[in-house]
């Protein structure tokens, strides 16, 4: 007789490392997201001039602009490849619920690119012209900003899972729901820069984090499902 | 009532005869409103240009209702799985999305002569834009998925989260706006309004009400009538 194994951590857990080796090898890995990134950040002063008062002004704001824009690009191939090549149909046989798989898929990604992207955000913040001591609470911003762009896109990518015009229509899906983030990650450091207290801003960006993480999974298994009937 | 009215027969045979009846109200009480928006007084303030309010706020009103009338059509899709619930939330989008193109519009053209600027980066005027985007969203998803049921299903998806979090983007804008400009006043909920400007409203609005329910129902059927024309298509190309 043998004994009963709860399989589903670690179905989660192999399927986690799976698709976060994917994200980090496949197609040149963050390298896409991250150029485009530093793209975006190279054009900025090129098309405000570069007069360092300007640029220190608007650097805290147009960099969470140009995160949200990045975070954008991977989203197409989230679910895209798994689709088409049927991976879906064997997982939905095996222990994991639609809702954790793709949470775990987004969630890859997110360690994939979105931290990466975060990483990067002080330097371009202070690259822009924003005080090196932004640094730490601009890391901690872009962490959760990420994160929640990383599942909203999420929803985004699977409903238009099996469309012909991916990349534009999940841009157009998901940048509204990317207003909150994008609000209340450039408060928090205007908030910063002004020496307000950080509090309200920082704790409304975790509280969107965590409204993402909560809701994001039942929409993208909705989603998923009716893709795959 | 709405699982009764789910099948799709029963509803054009309910709703065929009453409709030209919806549509000729909807124009007496459009012509009965215009005539009060002008024989109505001018503002002390705005003179003639509050005459704009009674197609402005009447539209902003209807692209929140309509939005709303969307995610509650479109959960009884999801989950009840009604045909007819999926056809009239696809119905009322193009709708709603003109009213809320025509509340802007209108907005920015009272704005103009009002505040002096054709747009203020205000709370509200923020949040209805963002609903103008979803309702694009939503119309350009249905449009890009083939197949019916998928496209019904996804869209429902979306409106139900778009319904979820519009209290949260309104929430966030609203707070954005007391971070930006706390001194500006834009702001219209001035004096309490008179009631020879109540009136004006109150008509033009059951208009509003009157005109979408008249188009909605409209564009229902057509929905009905092009599926039924798809379904016989496709059993004919089999024969």
């Amino acid at each position: 007789m043998s004994t009963k194994i709860n399989v589903a951590p670690h179905a989660a857990l192999s399927l986690l490392k799976r698709d976060l080796s994917l994200s980090l090898t496949r197609g040149g890995g963050p390298l896409l997201a991250v150029g485009f990134y530093l793209t975006l950040m190279a054009m900025i002063p090129l098309s405000l001039g570069s007069d360092s008062t300007t640029l220190s002004r608007v650097a805290p704001g147009l960099t969470w602009l140009s995160l949200a824009l990045a975070s954008l690009l991977s989203l197409e191939r989230l679910f895209e490849r798994d689709y088409e090549d049927g991976l879906f149909d064997i997982l939905r046989l095996g222990p994991l619920p639609m809702e954790v798989i793709a949470l775990l898929k987004c969630l890859a990604q997110w360690l994939g690119t979105g931290l990466m992207l975060a990483v990067l955000t002080p330097f371009v913040m202070i690259i822009l012209g924003a005080p090196v001591d932004a640094a730490f609470i601009s890391l901690i911003g872009a962490i959760l900003g990420s994160l929640s762009f990383a599942i909203i896109g999420g929803i985004g990518a699977s409903l238009s899972l099996g469309t012909r015009k991916g990349g534009v229509l999940i841009a157009l899906l998901v940048l509204p729901f990317y207003v909150p983030p994008v609000i209340f990650g450039a408060g928090l450091m205007q908030a910063y820069l002004t020496g307000a207290p950080i509090t309200q801003a920082l704790s409304l960006l975790c509280a969107y984090a965590l409204f993402a993480l909560a809701l994001g999974p039942i929409a993208m298994g909705a989603a998923l499902k009716s893709a795959l009937s | 009532m709405i699982t009764w009215l789910a099948n799709p027969e029963r509803f054009t045979r309910v709703f065929a005869p009453i409709r030209p009846y919806i549509g000729g109200l909807a124009a007496v009480l459009f012509a009965w409103g215009l005539y009060l928006c002008f024989a109505s007084p001018e503002d002390y303030q705005q003179g003639d240009t509050v005459r704009i309010m009674y197609l402005h706020v009447p539209a902003a009103w209807m692209a929140m209702m309509v939005y709303l009338i969307m995610g509650i059509a479109s959960f009884f899709g999801l989950i009840f799985r009604h045909a007819l619930a999926d056809a009239a939330a696809k119905a009322a989008a193009p709708i709603g999305a003109v009213f809320t193109a025509l509340a802007l519009i209108t907005g920015s053209l009272w704005g103009k002569p009002m505040w002096g600027t054709w747009w203020e980066w205000d709370g509200r005027m923020t949040s209805v834009l963002v609903l103008f985007l979803f309702y694009i969203g939503y119309i350009a998803l249905h449009a890009s998925i083939d197949d019916e049921v998928r496209a019904a299903k996804s869209t429902a998806i979306l409106a139900l989260v778009g319904l979820v979090n519009l209290p949260v983007i309104k929430f966030s804008v609203d707070w954005w706006n007391t971070l930006h400009q706390g001194a500006s006043v834009v702001r219209m909920d001035g004096p309490t309004i008179a009631p020879e400007m109540l009136w004006p409203l109150l008509v033009m609005t059951a208009a509003f009400h009157a005109l979408f329910v008249w188009l909605w129902l409209v564009r229902i059927d057509a929905e009905i009538i092009t599926r039924r024309y798809r379904t016989l298509r496709a059993r004919l190309s089999f024969q």
